[in-house]
């Protein structure tokens, strides 16, 4: 069965698409046959981070308008051919996608693909609420300070009541929490919350953490998903994240066990 | 025609009218001046704006027909609306009053209708005008197992318990009491209708807001000692108490 995964947070800014094109490319080298789908209508800039921007013919909005077919607008990965990408359009408005378009598209790539990972906008209103309206997982990328993580509270709430999974009463979205850009010495100082302040506060399962490195910069600026970076910190942190999600025990690293800005304010526990 | 009659049917029904039951605030005017409605209204609305913001509301004239003091209801409705609250109904008004509230697209209540004043009344009920009414306070539990996130709000008519925590931005009401198992951070309003016995017993205390019957204190009205405690809150003499449990 085909998964969709949306890659959310309510905040912009935290490493979504950072984090989509690293795991969906990671899924892909595990042989997952695996879309990413850009839902930043306007905005693109999965194809950048993925290194295809100069291929792009069709875009989702073509496709949902029958402008296109999905064929003809996904792009195969340069790196890896289990992985495939559909951009956004850079011209549209938002209100150019639509639920039933959306979810016609994504009820077409269930039949071939086994993972179906959403990039979705920051925010929540109506792109970054059809980016997770039909998603089976959804991976929350929070930063380690308060009002990213209240966006992603924010956010969760919205994923257990207004996707099709709450709508429908089926068994909720299985949520993760993915801490990005992620400092132990700020932690340390006290200027960023700690992995465990943002549990406590979240109360959810923790998929992993991705220290903030500069390798993720260079990474976008050549088109190269990070997670190909096999020697940086942040592209291991994102292979231990795909490990752990396909069921593979990883012990969690870049972590720093300190007490943070949060325990410090409130006393911790 | 008779197909034709016969494929209608096999349509689903595009409508259905169901009877549901609701419980909507009502205000019960003891006063015909309109700068002090609105200022008491106002401060009622400013103790819990989220509660109130857009809120239903029946409006009930009964009191103030009973005193022959009079109201102009289009007036009253725009005051209402003014502060973000939804007349959706009326009672209690006279002839005139529904008249009024009818051209504005307000339904009027029948059952607790006064024509005037000075008429006979020959209603049972007229006796418990004099107390406040008695009300009846739902038994119900409400149960809920997942956390209740930012922007969420949760509305109980009885009871209401709560196995997780409850996030900073959330916000939880019950006309009954109130417990919470896991971390209080958002706003609890127990005994929203007027039930001054309601009860919040929560496992950790770090709410913005707590409130039972309307009596509230804010996050930095509540002291260290408290704090991440395990407490309950109750009222005593229009205060809030708050103890360890
Ligand atoms: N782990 C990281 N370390 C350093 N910079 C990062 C990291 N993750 C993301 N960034 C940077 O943060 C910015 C926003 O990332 P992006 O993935 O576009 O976020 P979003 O899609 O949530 O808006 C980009 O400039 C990106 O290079
Ligand atoms: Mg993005």
């Amino acid at each position: 069965m085909a998964r969709i995964i949306v890659v959310t947070s309510g905040k912009g800014g935290v490493g979504k698409t950072t984090t989509s094109a690293a795991i969906a490319m990671g899924l892909a080298k595990k042989g997952h046959k695996t879309a990413v789908i850009d839902f930043d209508v306007g905005l693109r800039n999965l194809d950048l981070i993925m290194g295809c921007e100069r291929r792009v013919v069709y875009d989702f909005v073509n496709v949902i308008n029958g402008e296109a077919t999905l064929n003809q607008a996904l792009i195969k990965d340069k790196n890896c051919s289990m992985l495939y990408i559909l951009p956004a359009s850079q011209t549209r408005d938002k209100d150019a996608l639509s639920q039933e378009g959306v979810g016609k598209v994504l009820d077409e790539l269930k039949k071939d693909f086994k993972y179906i990972v959403c990039d979705s906008p920051a925010g929540i209103e109506k792109g970054a609420h059809l980016a997770m309206y039909f998603a089976d997982d959804a991976f929350i990328v929070t930063n380690p300070e308060v009002s990213s993580v209240r966006d992603s509270d924010r956010m969760l709430g919205i994923l257990s009541s207004k996707s099709r999974r709450a709508e429908q009463n089926e068994e909720p979205i299985k949520e993760y929490l993915l801490l990005s850009r992620y400092s132990p010495d700020r932690v340390r100082l006290g200027e960023m919350l700690s992995v465990d302040d943002v549990q406590e506060i979240l109360s959810l399962h923790l998929l992993g953490v991705i220290p903030e490195s500069k390798s993720v910069l260079n990474a976008s600026n050549s088109g190269i998903p990070v997670i190909l970076d096999e020697k940086s910190d942040a592209g291991q942190a994102y292979a231990d994240i795909v490990g752990r999600y396909l069921g593979e025990d990883k012990p969690h690293r870049f972590i720093d066990e300190k007490k943070g800005l949060f325990g410090k304010l409130f006393g911790g526990k | 025609m008779s197909t034709d009659s016969q494929q209608h049917t096999h349509h689903s029904a595009a409508l259905e009218f169901k009877s549901s039951t609701f419980s909507v605030p009502v205000l019960v005017l003891a006063s015909n001046d309109r700068v002090i409605i609105e200022q008491q209204l106002q401060e009622k609305v400013q103790r819990a704006p989220e509660f109130f913001k857009n809120s239903p509301l029946v409006l009930d004239l009964q009191e103030l027909n009973k005193r022959e003091s009079d109201i102009n209801v289009s007036e009253l409705v725009h005051l209402i609306r003014k502060l973000e609250l939804l007349p959706i109904g009326l009672r209690g008004g006279t002839a005139e009053q529904n008249q009024q509230a009818l051209e504005l697209g307000i339904p009027v209540h029948s059952g607790h209708n006064v024509t005037a004043a000075s008429e006979t009344q020959k209603q049972p009920q007229a006796k418990i005008d004099v107390a406040p009414e008695p009300q009846v306070f739902a038994t119900a539990t409400t149960l809920i197992t997942l956390p209740v996130r930012s922007g969420q709000r949760i509305y109980a008519e009885g009871d209401l318990v709560i196995l997780a925590q409850v996030s900073a931005g959330a916000e939880i009401l019950a006309e009954g009491n109130i417990h919470v198992y896991g971390s209080l951070r958002g706003r609890a309003l127990a005994g929203v209708l007027g039930n001054t016995a309601a009860r919040i017993f929560c496992s950790d205390l770090q709410a913005e807001l707590i409130s039972i019957a309307g009596n509230y204190k804010v996050s930095e009205d509540l002291n260290g000692t408290v704090l991440n405690q395990p407490v309950q809150i109750y009222l005593q003499n229009h205060a809030l108490v708050i103890k360890d449990i």
